[in-house]
């Protein structure tokens, strides 16, 4: 019998403690227990046969830490090789007469990933993939991933458990008092995205008492489709003679956790503090209750890192704007591959409201795969709404998929059969909720019937590779109205029959409808506003449109979905006010004004009202540079502070971002001066410093490239030589990283001798700058600019 | 030497003083900059939590320096840090990731505000590091302890490979979700691990690490 045909009809009882109990053994801090495998096996394979004599089915190898981080290839084979016939022997010597199973026990590696640690996501799969395949041959009965604080380690682990076996994964995350992973994640985003990607229990185990965690157990009931463990500690920690101590007695414990198995958890056992006598009395207090079935739940979600987005609730905004068609500032920040406008996209939406984010970098001539798991790894480090990615290049979307950091959602599977056995085995594999356009190998049909049947051969085949409909996101597809005067009928008509006969959710992308139309926004948001009334779940739009914006709003208060019109009321206000009308005399000081007050939104408006009377470069010329020149004196005069300066920098900036639209070829013309490299060498991570450099140095009209932190020494070299850079600027804050500054200057001055090198940071002084052989030490950001505006001077 | 401990800490008031001097402020700026400074406090707000995890060791002293029970060392600044002392503590202490998410979210878009909150973590973990130690003095003080201040790998001429004997003496990953990186740097980013000596005798000591420090020009210096 397997675990999951156990577990079917009965409770599973899990086992208790291993670290503390081989601590009271004489394990000292700081060493490896599970080295303990080979130099005290007796002593573990006491507790764990304690553990099936208690009543356990499943006992955990002593393998927690056990990987290619902390031990050699050969040691770790031993270690891996001898846990198995370690937790065999206790099994075959135990009383106990349950079904008796082995789990290969997985705990965090101690390393955080990228881009907040320095553990790359692909690695962390490769270590414990290895991990994995040494219990595989060993003998594991099932694979035991557990107290994980971070959601994408779990991702990790579970991803190389599920490429490197065929066995049954329990996964088991630690939450912190607030309810979340160290990392941030809700037990919601969790369970969607372990869900998906097919784990066959998740619960929770670990850093608290039984009571503290109910909350989270009671989550993981409620959003949960596949059976729920729960693993605690024996309560918290209290220091008694210098001692940790747990505050629960193996009875408090059981009656504690027997109540969970009245909510519905299916699996049970106890983690730092208890021991086999907390798992006998668990057995004896829930040994006669009959397990609480397992419901499915049917939910159409996608998560983040932190959070889950359930539809059908209220109206999803998923928003469109990372798109370069018919965007030209987005198509030039993809070819120079300038993330920081992506994401700075990114975030304007979010602040705007939309829920969701739709990713879309694809344009010839660069190698999509590559760019849109950058922007993935990107946005997911900076912001927390779920992210739908958007392409037809199957192999980018696989890669984005696997770095990505909870359950898209994949734009988009057909009624093609070619789409549908390119699309179908990624989202079984990584999990997704994926957009399922109703369209096949002969086009659109022209009734809502013919896009009914195509929905129902998409269900059919989604059903034949295991996954479920919820899983579905049917787009109807939004023709245009302008040529077919039927089109936007047979749309809502067809979203609303699969809504309401299929019983799935919906999402269209609004704003094709309009095309060949005067005053788009009218025409989408009425739209808009009739498709939501058929039961529409999500709109793919543009948030920047006020019509649509509004639409939502008066649609949730009107449905009953905003208490007292509080958000509505709260909308209109906010965009009541009309902008006080200036002319273009005042507004040349109110430009500078506002760069040298700092005030950002205002240069910014100031800008766009000059450019309509005022060549460009002349407001370049006359209203920024002499404004920043103000801000930059009075900084070296310390009369003006850092922040000061730099909000004047992000003032000027923005200044310059609608000079960058009204002429999208500004980069590169006349007025722009030399180009400059800036990094952060290898191993270090701070790049604040380095951020500010770059941004004073675009302030101040330089073509800079931001090679970004971490950055290999050859990579820099090879920047360097690829544009023949005059200046290259290269920041370190830790001792331990000058080093690798050192290297960068000694390959930079072989391969490319006419480059200048200036060196800052905090570790750095001029007399240090001068002996690893930079050019220059600039102390602060104004210093690299004077140091740039000589080597620019004598280009 | 004793159980590794965990400590949780609720975060205390802000200090804008000491903020503003982590911003390289050395007195308030103007309006708008402190517009910005109370817009970064009011996102802060709430995210941060302080944990701390110590342990109590015995010193001894060796022909080439000291034994602190999970380390040997030679660095003559901590010797002197550690002078009268027969027992320290070593902890680590962090208020978390949600700091450096905010750090990295605005310095894409806004240096000023990324600028602000890596001056608002500083402020915060130095806040919470002397919250604990001075829960240490009163603790060990009932004892006839006397505290000194705390002293971290990298200061002065105690090396930095320090913090690889601290993070597995401590298990700072399960304990307080604390990660060392390969360059030794740690993940969240405002973080602080260091040493407390534990004297018997009363001995004059600066209370603050500036005092001790030989790097004279540095601009951050307490006047």
């Amino acid at each position: 019998m397997t675990i999951l045909e156990w577990m079917k009809d009965h409770l599973v009882f899990l086992d208790g403690g291993m670290g503390t109990l081989l601590q009271e053994q004489g394990l000292l801090p700081g060493e490896y227990p599970e080295r303990w495998n080979l130099t005290h096996p007796d002593v573990v394979k006491q507790i764990q046969r304690n553990y099936f004599d208690a009543g356990s089915n499943v006992v955990n190898t002593n393998t927690f830490g056990a990987n290619t981080l902390h031990f050699s290839a050969s040691e770790l084979d031993t270690v891996i090789k001898s846990a198995l016939e370690i937790a065999r022997a206790a099994r075959e010597c135990s009383t106990g007469q349950q079904p008796k199973f082995i789990a290969l026990d997985i705990g965090p590696t101690g390393r955080l990933l990228k881009p907040y640690g320095d553990f790359d996501f692909e690695e962390a799969v490769a270590a414990f993939a290895e991990t994995v395949r040494l219990g595989v041959k060993y003998g594991a009965d099932l694979i035991m991933i557990e107290t994980m604080n971070d959601s994408y380690e779990t991702k990790a682990a579970l991803l190389a458990a599920k490429e490197n076996s065929s066995l049954p994964v329990f996964v088991s995350n630690a939450y912190g008092q607030d309810g979340k992973l160290m990392t941030g994640a809700s037990p919601a985003a969790m369970v969607a995205m372990l869900e998906g990607m097919g784990a066959d229990a998740i619960g929770v185990n670990c850093s608290l008492g039984p009571e503290q965690l109910s909350s989270v157990v009671s989550e993981y009931l409620r959003y949960a489709s596949v059976p729920v463990l729960f693993k605690p500690n024996a309560g918290l920690p209290e220091s008694r003679d210098e001692k940790a101590v747990f505050d629960m007695t193996p009875e408090k414990f059981a009656a504690q956790v027997t109540k969970e198995i009245g909510a519905g958890v299916r699996a049970v056992g106890g983690c730092c503090g208890t021991t086999p006598a907390y798992i006998k009395k668990l057995v004896q207090a829930a040994g006669d209750l009959s397990p609480q079935p397992v419901m499915p739940k049917h939910l159409t979600w996608a998560s983040s890192y932190t959070h889950a987005v359930i539809f059908g609730d209220e109206p999803i905004l998923i928003g469109e704007r990372i798109n370069p068609t018919g965007k030209k500032r987005l198509k030039q920040a993809l070819l120079e591959q300038n993330l920081d406008y992506i994401l700075g996209e990114g975030i304007r939406q979010q602040e705007k409201g939309v829920h969701i984010l739709d990713v879309n970098v694809g344009l010839p001539g660069i190698d999509e795969a590559q760019m849109l798991k950058s922007a993935v790894c990107e946005l997911q480090a900076i912001i927390d709404l779920p992210l739908q990615l958007d392409t037809s290049d199957m192999a980018a979307m696989e890669l984005a998929l696997r770095y990505y950091n909870g359950k898209a959602i994949i734009n988009s599977v057909s009624g093609k059969e070619a789409s549908m056995r390119a699309v179908f085995p990624l989202v079984k594999k990584y999990g997704g909720l994926v957009v399922a356009l109703t369209l096949d190998e002969n086009g659109i049909p022209a009734t809502a019937e013919g896009r009914l049947v195509i929905a129902r051969k998409i269900e059919k085949a989604a059903a034949s590779y295991g996954i479920a409909r919820e899983n579905l996101l049917f787009d109807t597809l939004a023709m245009t109205v302008s040529a077919d005067s039927a089109a936007a009928a047979v749309t809502l008509e067809a979203l609303g029959r699969i809504r309401s006969e299929m019983g799935c959710h919906t999402s269209l992308g609004v704003s094709n409808v309009s095309f060949g139309l005067p005053d788009r926004d009218t025409v989408n948001s009425t739209f808009f506003a009739m498709a939501l009334s058929r039961g529409l779940s999500a709109a793919i739009m543009n948030p920047d449109s006020v019509e649509m914006m509004r639409t939502y709003r008066a649609y949730r208060a009107l449905c009953g979905m905003d208490d007292n019109c509080a958000d509505y009321i709260a909308y209109a206000k906010e965009h009541a006010a009309a902008p006080a009308a200036v002319s273009a005399e005042e507004q040349g000081s109110v430009l500078q004004k506002a760069i040298v007050q700092g005030r950002k939104e205002q240069a910014g408006l100031a800008a766009a009202v000059l450019l309509k009377t005022i060549p460009a470069l002349d407001i370049v010329q006359n209203e920024i540079i002499p404004a920043l020149d103000t801000v930059g004196k009075g900084y070296e005069a310390k009369t003006v502070y850092l922040p000061q300066l730099l909000m004047s920098a992000e003032a000027a900036k923005s200044a310059f971002e609608q000079i960058k639209l009204h002429m999208t070829a500004y980069a590169g013309q006349a007025g722009e001066k030399c180009a400059v490299i800036v990094a952060t060498v290898q191993g270090d991570i701070h790049d604040i410093g380095k951020n500010i450099v770059k941004l004073l140095l675009e302030n101040y009209g330089f073509a800079v490239t931001d090679l970004g932190k971490d950055v290999a020494p050859e990579a820099i070299v090879a920047a360097a030589q690829k544009i023949n850079a005059p200046l290259v600027g290269l920041s370190a804050l830790m001792t331990t990283t000058v080093p690798a500054m050192e290297k960068t200057i000694r390959l930079l001055r072989a391969a490319l001798p006419s480059c200048r090198i200036v060196v800052g940071g905090a570790v750095l002084n001029r007399e240090y700058a001068g002996r690893i052989g930079a050019d220059r030490y600039a102390q602060n950001a104004m210093e690299t600019v004077r140091y740039a505006e000589e080597i620019n001077g004598a280009l | 030497m004793s159980q590794v401990q965990v400590r949780q800490y609720d975060p205390l008031p802000f200090d804008r003083a000491e903020i503003l001097r982590y911003a390289a402020c050395r007195q308030n700026g103007s309006a708008e900059m402190t517009a910005v400074l109370e817009n970064c406090l009011a996102e802060v707000q709430g995210t941060l939590s302080g944990r701390v995890c110590f342990c109590e060791f015995a010193i001894r002293r060796t022909e080439v320096g000291l034994d602190l029970g999970f380390l040997q060392t030679s660095s003559e600044d901590l010797k002197k840090n550690l002078q009268g002392c027969d027992r320290l503590i070593v902890f680590a202490a962090t208020v978390g990731l949600p700091i450096d998410r905010l750090i990295t979210r605005y310095g894409r878009v806004s240096p000023v505000k990324s600028l602000f909150f890596q001056a608002i973590g500083a402020e915060r973990i130095e806040s919470l590091c002397d919250s604990f130690c001075a829960d240490m003095q009163r603790i060990y003080g009932q004892s006839g302890y006397q505290t000194r201040p705390r002293f971290s790998p990298g200061y002065g001429d105690f090396s930095l490979t320090a913090q690889r004997d601290i993070f597995r003496v401590l298990d700072c990953p399960r304990r307080i979700g604390l990660s060392l990186n390969e360059s030794l740097l740690m993940s969240p980013s405002k973080s602080v691990t260091a040493i407390v000596g534990l004297s018997q005798k009363k001995e004059p000591c600066q209370k603050r690490a500036c005092g001790a420090c030989r790097q004279k020009n540095c601009e951050f210096r307490r006047m």
